[in-house]
């Protein structure tokens, strides 16, 4: 069976959610090669082989963390040269894109980026991609070289497969471009508790009728019942109420979520671009011709400050 | 020493209007209203600061798209660039994200560079891939998704708000830089912008001005295809009640039969 080389997305060997969800799509078209670099590499082992890794490669230097990108397109370019893949999978968060399209170039193949679904075909991995904000669904192939894909975050439920997940050292030579940009200072993120927006299974989104950063206390009080992530409208950015990272929409981060809650948010154009392929979508708006209404399975025309926060109550009541 | 930058633009169909495919399944153009992608827009903005603190500095912008892709060139002259590049050429229609990057870079080194800005992403493909591509191609840094940057003797400074950290981040011109919309309000063209844009110079190229085989590029020469193109079909209408005291409650009871509660 062909191998697939998968990139690893871990944060010090504790293996983010979306890789584990491209191992699964990854199985449907050959058996899973992993590739971890940086700090902790090797503390991934055990999880992807959980998930279907048949081997596990990795490597650790400094360059990961001192320079941007270029070092971990090294490394994945040397994956790609002892196993020769039949595909090459990365999660597609920001930085995995920059890696996979850097990659591409390199081994002269065509590259699709933020994948919804993939199948096995007859000529080779088929891509679905959701295009437009949303309005159109299409399926793309690579037909040069050999396909690099990126996967969006909840493309795909997680699925246990134990593998062997042999450890490999990976050998790196990195290249003259590796060193080319330094990172001079990195400030983590501080933790919300809550989980990421892009892989949240629920999201409760604030906006321009949130009117006020204190006022998103009451968005934070309803994702906490439900174990939800906070997303914010563009409005609610620009006007400094919430941080960019939490943006949803086409210049911020689009979500996939199994629910997500629209409050206080008409819905734009650019907010559907990030937020309308959602299983299930809720809105609470007062004005009732707001276009978010347009996309709703169930919506509340009403005042967000009173619907809320008996919602919320309500919810944890029925949580007991 | 002038500092040459060159910043890449799209020409892209209006998102509030109605995107469509063509029959070959590439973005249709002819029927849509286009304009200047906005996310290109910050990057425009972010060269003209960067010009204006400068001694001497060249601002050109770049685009490679059909003849109604001056538009989106004009607008970027009517802001304040001080010239622009327009690759055209037939055999381009249905070029992928991979050839795009193939002209850029060649109309890049072509047109000569200290520092090339782009927009993060183009708000029609959204691949966001096209900064990282073109450093790889040129063999430059990239220093990419900036919601800060600064220029200064030869080095690039600037602020990657990431995933899980913030990252400050510094190359070497020349370099590869891209922009979010964070990175500060684009401006708005003036009259005198406007009229001025109307004599600042278009220059022309062709595939053979950039020296690249008609194969390597369009829809024959793509490498990736598109196999089909559906359009998603409505949402069945949902439930929409109005508040009367017991929204909250409502609401709750409809999670809880989506047995989200």
């Amino acid at each position: 069976m062909a191998e697939v080389l998968v990139y690893v997305d871990h944060v010090d060997g504790a293996v983010r959610k979306p890789t584990l969800e491209l191992l699964t799509l990854a199985r449907r078209i050959g058996e899973p090669v992993a590739v971890a670099v940086g700090s902790g590499a090797e503390n991934t082992a055990s999880a992807l082989a959980e998930h279907g890794a048949v081997k596990v490669l990795t490597h650790d230097a400094p360059e990961y963390a001192d320079y941007l990108v270029v070092p971990k397109v090294d490394a994945l370019q040397a994956a790609y040269g002892q196993v020769s893949p039949a595909a090459v999978l990365v999660p597609s968060s920001t930085e995995g894109k920059e890696i996979a399209a850097r990659l591409a170039v390199r081994i002269g193949s065509g590259i699709i980026t933020d994948a919804i679904d993939l199948e096995s075909g007859d000529e080779g991995p088929v891509a679905t991609q959701s295009v437009f904000a949303a309005s159109f669904t299409t399926t793309s192939r690579v037909v040069k070289g050999t396909p690099v894909i990126t996967v969006k975050p909840n493309s795909a439920a997680v699925e246990a497969a134990p593998a062997a997940g042999t450890v490999e050292a990976l050998s790196v030579t990195f290249s003259d471009q590796a060193t080319g940009t330094k990172v001079v200072a990195r400030t983590p993120r501080e933790s919300t508790g809550r989980p990421e927006l892009t892989e949240a299974a629920i999201v409760v989104s604030g906006g321009r009728g949130v009117n006020g950063a204190e006022n998103f206390a009451v968005i934070e009080a309803l994702a906490d019942s439900l174990g939800a992530a906070v997303g914010a409208s563009r409005a609610a950015v620009d006007a400094g109420w919430y941080p960019h990272t939490s943006q949803v929409g086409q210049t911020g981060k689009s979500v996939s979520p199994q629910l997500y809650i629209a409050a206080g948010i008409s819905g734009a154009i650019q907010h559907r671009a990030g937020m309308q392929t959602s299983k299930t979508i809720v809105a609470i708006n007062k004005d009732a011709e707001a276009p978010i209404f347009d996309l709703v399975d169930y919506g509340v025309v009403g005042d967000l400050f009173a619907v809320v926060p008996q919602l919320t109550e309500e919810i944890k009541i029925r949580k007991g | 020493m002038s500092l040459r930058i060159v910043v890449t633009v799209k020409y892209v169909p209006d998102a509030t209007g109605d995107r469509r495919f063509a029959d070959d399944l590439t973005v249709d153009r002819d029927d849509v209203d286009g304009l200047l992608s906005e996310l290109d827009e910050y990057a425009v903005e972010q060269a003209l600061q960067i010009a204006d603190e400068a001694d001497d500095a060249e601002v050109t912008v770049l685009t490679v798209g059909p003849e109604d892709a001056k538009d989106a060139l004009r607008k970027a002259l009517s802001m304040g660039a001080d010239k622009a590049i327009h690759v055209e050429d037939d055999d381009l229609h249905g070029t992928d994200i991979i050839g795009t990057s193939l002209v850029l870079a060649k109309a890049i080194e072509k047109a000569g560079y200290d520092l090339v800005i782009s927009g993060m992403a183009s708000t029609d493909g959204t691949g966001g891939v096209v900064p990282a591509l073109l450093a790889e191609r040129l063999g430059v840094p990239q220093v990419t998704l900036l919601s800060e940057l600064s220029v200064e003797d030869g080095t690039v400074t600037g602020r990657r708000d990431g995933d899980t950290a913030s990252e400050q981040l510094q190359a070497q011109l020349p370099a590869v830089v891209s922009v979010t919309d964070q990175s500060g309000e684009a401006r708005y063209p003036s009259f005198k912008g406007i009229m001025a844009a109307k004599k600042k110079p278009v220059q022309s190229w062709d595939l053979s001005d950039l020296e690249i085989e008609a194969e390597e590029v369009g829809l024959e020469g793509a490498w990736t295809k598109v196999e089909s193109a559906a359009e998603r079909p409505a949402r069945t209408a949902g439930t929409i009640v109005k508040d009367e005291g017991e929204g909250g409650k409502q609401l709750a009871e409809f999670l809880a039969s989506q047995k989200f509660v």
